[in-house]
C-alpha cells in the first residue's frame, strides 16, 4: 500500500508541481495517475523512490516513511521502469535484467537464472539473452524494463508512461501482456500514462491531476466514466463514456435464445414452418460443429434442400459469452444488419443469439445494480468518515460501519450481472 | 609607446612584426579553407555512400596522427622550405578535422526535409546549396572554428624547419638569442590571433545562420 | 625518399649508442609516457566529476579552445628560457599542458552524452552516485574517453618531437640535427620514424577500444 498523505512539491522558483496530494494505493492492484502534460504526475511518482524530495507532506509504503531507509536501499526494493526503458547499452539483455539482484548482492549465476525464468514471464525469446538492447525492438526493450523492474520481486512497482513511446498496435499487446503479468504476480503498482483510455484498461483505481498538481478525481474506472466529477474530468474522458463504461460490465449474466439457430442441414419448410409459427424474424445457421454461417429469413426461404442452401447474410462478428463485455456483445448486435448479435464458447461454438433490445435492458439492469452498490459503498464509506480518525479507532471494530453495511441491500449470489474486475 | 617599442622587433628576426601577421594569416586561413573546399565534396560523397565512410574516417584519422614537423621535412623535399609546405600540410590537417564535420553537418539534413525540398521541385545543385548546405553549416562552422584555430597554433611549428611559421620565428629566434621578451610576445600574438578568429567565425555564423540552436552548436 | 630512409637506416653513427636508433625511440616512449600519464591523471578525475554532476560545459569547452590555440613549440621554448634547456620539466609541462584539454573535454562531454533515461533508471533501481559512475556512466561513454586519450596521446607523441629545440633527446633529435648539419636524410628519417610511433599509438589505442568497449555500444562508431 502506498499513501500519498497530503504531498506537496514546490520548487525555488515557486512553481507548485504537486499541491497538496493525498491518496492510497491499493495492494495488489494498479493505480493509475493520469492527466495533461505539466500536472505533476511524473513528479508524484518520483517522490515515492526518491529520485525527487517532496517539500511537504509524507509518502508511505505499507505505513513506513519512505524517508525512513537510504534512498538507494529503498529503491532496491522498488522497481522502476520508464518510458524508453533506460537499458544499460553495454550490458546484455540477462545483464540488464540482472542489474538489480546483482546489486543485492546476488551471485552471477543465481542472478542469471532468475533472469531467465523473468524472460520467460514476459514473454522474451531466450535466445535474445545474450543481445544488447541496441538489437531488440522498442516493444522487446520495454518487455526488458519490465523484467528488470521484476527482478528482485519487489512488492512495489513504479511505471512511468512505459508503453507511450511504441507503436499503438505493439502497446496494445504489451498492456494486454502486461495485465496478464500482474494477474501473476500481483504487485502494488503505480502507473503514470498521459492516455486516458489506458488508464481507463489497466487501472483498478485512477487518480485524474489537473495542472498544477491537484487531484481532481480518484475513482475506480467505471465511476469515472459514470460520474466524472467535475467539467475539467469530463473533458479529460473524452467522448462516449457511456459506450466505454460498458466494458466494465461482463456478458456472462445475458439470456441468449437458442430457437432461432438451426443446423444447415436442417430442411428449409420445416425450419420455416417452426420460425413463423414461433414467430421468429430471423434465424442463424450454423455449419455441423455449431460455427455461425449467416443469418436467413424464413419468410424467404425455399420448399426444397437443406437450408443452407438459402442466400445467407453475413454476422458481422460474434461475442464470447461470459469473457467479453456488455460492450462486445452490444457492438455484434449493432453491426449485425438483423441486430440480433451472435453469442459463442470461448471454442467459437454457437450457445445462442440475442437482439438489440435485449442487451439494452440488461445494461439498464447492470447500471441499477452498479447503482446499489455504489450507494452501499458510499454509505460505508461515509460511517467511516464518521468515525475519529485516529489509527487506534480504525483498528476497533467499528459498530457505525458494521451496522450500515447490514442495512444496504444483501449482496445476492444471484445476481445477474456482477460488476467486473 | 611601450607598445611601439614591443612591436618593433630586433633585426636578428629578419621580419617586421606585420610582415609576420601577415605571412601567418595568408598561409593558415589559406591552408583552412583549401581544406574546406576539397572536403565539402569528400564530405558530401562520404555522407551519400556511406560504406565509404569507415574507411575515409580511418584514413583522416591516421593522416591527422602524423606529427606535422615529420609532415613538414617530407614535404621540403618537394616544396623545399616554403611557405608552400607549410600550406600543404596545414590544408591537409584542416581537411582531415573538416571531413568528419561535414559528414556530421550533411546528416543533420533530416531526411523529411530533402523529401520536402524535392517534392516542391528543387534540383540537385539548388537543394545542395540552399537547403542542406545552410542547415549543415552551424556542425562544418564548428569544424572550421578548430581547423583554423589549430592551423594558427600549428603554422608556428614551421619555424622549427627554416625561418618560416609566422609568430613561430619569435620563439626559435627566442630561443637562440634567450630573449624572452620575443618568446612572449609569439605566444601572446598567435593566442590572440587564434582566439579572435574564432570569435569571429562565431559571429559570422550567427549572421549567416539566425535560425540556428545556439546551444546545438558548440565545438 | 627510400633512398634517405636507406642511407639513414645504414648509417652505422644511427645502429647503436647515444644517438642509436633504438635509443631514441626509447627516450621518445618514456617522455610521452609520463606526460600521457600525468595528463590522464589530472584530466580524467577532473572530467569525470563535471561530467558526473553535469556542471561546467562553459569553462570546460573554453579551456579546450585555449588549448587548442596555445602554440606547443612557444610553450616549450618559453619554458626552456625560463627553468633552462636541460630541466626535463620545461619540456614536461607543455606537453602534459596540451594533453590535458582533449581529455578533459571528450571525457566530460562523452559522460554528458549518456541518455538520461539510462541514468535516471540507474538510479532509480538503487545504485549510489559512484556505482552510477563506475557500472553505467562511464561504460556507456568509454568511446569518447578513449578517443579523448587518443587523441591526447598522439599530440603527446608528435610533440615530444619538437621538444629535440631545447636539446632534449627522443626522435625529435634526428629532425633538429638533421636540420642544422644540413643531412636531409636524417632528417627524413627521424620523421618516419615518428610517424611509426604515432601510428603504434593509434594502433594501441583500437585494439584498446576493442577489448574495452562494450558491444553493446559498437553501433555508435
Amino acid at each position: 500500500m502506498i499513501s500519498f498523505e497530503r504531498v506537496t512539491k514546490r520548487y525555488p522558483d515557486g512553481t507548485v508541481a504537486v499541491n497538496e496530494l493525498s491518496f492510497t494505493a491499493a495492494d495488489g492492484a494498479i493505480t493509475v495517475l493520469v492527466g495533461p502534460s505539466g500536472c505533476g504526475k511524473t513528479t508524484s511518482l518520483r517522490m515515492v523512490n526518491r529520485l525527487i524530495e517532496p517539500t511537504e507532506g509524507r509518502i508511505a509504503i505499507d505505513g513506513t516513511d519512505v524517508r525512513a531507509r537510504p534512498a538507494a536501499e529503498l529503491r532496491r526494493s522498488i522497481g522502476y521502469v520508464i518510458q524508453h526503458a533506460g537499458l544499460f547499452p553495454h550490458r546484455t539483455i540477462v545483464d540488464n535484467i540482472s542489474t538489480v539482484p546483482r546489486l543485492l548482492g546476488a551471485d552471477r549465476r543465481t542472478a542469471r537464472n532468475r533472469a531467465h525464468e523473468l524472460m520467460e514471464l514476459v514473454g522474451l525469446d531466450p535466445t535474445l539473452a545474450k543481445r544488447y538492447p541496441y538489437q531488440l525492438s522498442g516493444g522487446q526493450q520495454q518487455r526488458v524494463g519490465v523484467a528488470r523492474a521484476l527482478a528482485a520481486d519487489p512488492p512495489v512497482l513504479l511505471m512511468d508512461e512505459p508503453f507511450s513511446a511504441v507503436d499503438p498496435i505493439v502497446r496494445k499487446g504489451l498492456q494486454e501482456e502486461f495485465l496478464r503479468i500482474q494477474g501473476e504476480v500481483a504487485k502494488t503498482i503505480l502507473f503514470v500514462t498521459h492516455d486516458i483510455d489506458e488508464a481507463i484498461k489497466l487501472g483498478d483505481n485512477i487518480a485524474v491531476l489537473r495542472e498544477g498538481g491537484v487531484l481532481a478525481q480518484f475513482a475506480s474506472p467505471d465511476r469515472l466514466l459514470a460520474e466524472p466529477a467535475d467539467d475539467f474530468v469530463e473533458q479529460f474522458l473524452g467522448r462516449d463514456r457511456g459506450i466505454r463504461r460498458l466494458t466494465f460490465y461482463p456478458s456472462a449474466g445475458l439470456s441468449l435464445q437458442e430457437g432461432p439457430v438451426v443446423a444447415a442441414d436442417t430442411p428449409a419448410p420445416s425450419a420455416r414452418d417452426a420460425a413463423l409459427s414461433a414467430g421468429t424474424p430471423w434465424l442463424l445457421i450454423v455449419d455441423a460443429d455449431r460455427r455461425p454461417l449467416g443469418w436467413t429469413n424464413p419468410a424467404a426461404l425455399p420448399d426444397h434442400g437443406p437450408v443452407g442452401n438459402a442466400r445467407l447474410i453475413g454476422y458481422g462478428h460474434a461475442f464470447v459469452l461470459g469473457s467479453d463485455s456488455l460492450r462486445a456483445a452490444l457492438d455484434a448486435a449493432v453491426l449485425s444488419p438483423t441486430g440480433w448479435a451472435v453469442g459463442t464458447d470461448g471454442n467459437g461454438q454457437v450457445l445462442g443469439v440475442i437482439s438489440q433490445e435485449s442487451i439494452g435492458s440488461a445494461i439498464r439492469a447492470a447500471h441499477a445494480q452498479a447503482g446499489t452498490e455504489r450507494e452501499r459503498a458510499d454509505a460505508k464509506a461515509a460511517a467511516a468518515d464518521a468515525s475519529p480518525e485516529s489509527e487506534t479507532a480504525a483498528e476497533t471494530d467499528e459498530p457505525g460501519a458494521a451496522e450500515s453495511a447490514a442495512s444496504a441491500p444483501p449482496p445476492s449470489d444471484e445476481a445477474p450481472l456482477e460488476q467486473a474486475r | 609607446m611601450i607598445a611601439a617599442n614591443v612591436f618593433d622587433l630586433p633585426s636578428y628576426v629578419q621580419h617586421s612584426y606585420l610582415g609576420l601577421l601577415g605571412e601567418q594569416l595568408e598561409v593558415s586561413l589559406g591552408a583552412t579553407l583549401g581544406g574546406l573546399l576539397v572536403s565539402l565534396p569528400i564530405g558530401q560523397a562520404c555522407a551519400r555512400w556511406r560504406l565509404l565512410y569507415p574507411p575515409v574516417l580511418g584514413l583522416v584519422t591516421v593522416a591527422y596522427s602524423i606529427p606535422s614537423l615529420a609532415l613538414f621535412v617530407f614535404l621540403i623535399d618537394y616544396t623545399g622550405i616554403t611557405d608552400t609546405t607549410l600550406f600543404i600540410a596545414l590544408a591537409l590537417y584542416s581537411l582531415c578535422i573538416l571531413v568528419p564535420g561535414v559528414v556530421d553537418g550533411i546528416r543533420t539534413v533530416p531526411p523529411e526535409v530533402k523529401l520536402a525540398a524535392d517534392a516542391m521541385g528543387y534540383g540537385p545543385a539548388r537543394r545542395y546549396f540552399q537547403v542542406e548546405l545552410p542547415i549543415a553549416a552551424p556542425t562544418i562552422m564548428a569544424a572550421v572554428r578548430v581547423a583554423t584555430v589549430s592551423s594558427i597554433s600549428l603554422m608556428s611549428i614551421g619555424a622549427v624547419i627554416g625561418n618560416l611559421g609566422g609568430f613561430g620565428q619569435l620563439f626559435t629566434t627566442g630561443l637562440r638569442s634567450f630573449n624572452l621578451s620575443l618568446v612572449w610576445l609569439g605566444l601572446f600574438s598567435l593566442v590572440v590571433l587564434a582566439l579572435l578568429c574564432d570569435v569571429l567565425l562565431r559571429l559570422a555564423q550567427r549572421l549567416m545562420t539566425p535560425w540556428a540552436d545556439r546551444r546545438s552548436a558548440r565545438a | 625518399m627510400i633512398d634517405y630512409l636507406r642511407q639513414f637506416f645504414s648509417d652505422p653513427r644511427f645502429q647503436s649508442g647515444y644517438d642509436g636508433i633504438w635509443q631514441r625511440i626509447s627516450e621518445h616512449c618514456w617522455y610521452s609516457l609520463i606526460a600521457f600519464l600525468c595528463a590522464a591523471a589530472i584530466g580524467l578525475p577532473l572530467a569525470l566529476l563535471t561530467g558526473h554532476i553535469g556542471r561546467g560545459d562553459g569553462p570546460i569547452s573554453a579551456l579546450a579552445a585555449v588549448g587548442r590555440a596555445m602554440p606547443s613549440l612557444g610553450l616549450i621554448v618559453l619554458l626552456a628560457v625560463k627553468i633552462g634547456v636541460f630541466n626535463f620539466n620545461a619540456a614536461l609541462i607543455p606537453l602534459v599542458a596540451l594533453a590535458v584539454p582533449p581529455i578533459l573535454l571528450t571525457t566530460h562531454e562523452g559522460l554528458r552524452a549518456v541518455d538520461r533515461a539510462v541514468v535516471d533508471a540507474a538510479r532509480g533501481m538503487g545504485m549510489r552516485p559512484l556505482q552510477v559512475l563506475f557500472r553505467v556512466e562511464i561504460p556507456s561513454a568509454l568511446p569518447l574517453i578513449l578517443s579523448g586519450l587518443r587523441t591526447a596521446a598522439v599530440q603527446v607523441v608528435a610533440t615530444t618531437t619538437i621538444a629535440a629545440v631545447i636539446s632534449f633527446g627522443g626522435l625529435g633529435r634526428y629532425v633538429v640535427d638533421g636540420l642544422s648539419q644540413y643531412q636531409y636524410y636524417q632528417v627524413v628519417g627521424g620523421g618516419f620514424l615518428v610517424v611509426l610511433l604515432s601510428v603504434a599509438t593509434l594502433i594501441v589505442f583500437s585494439v584498446v577500444t576493442r577489448l574495452a568497449v562494450s558491444p553493446g555500444l559498437r553501433r555508435n562508431r
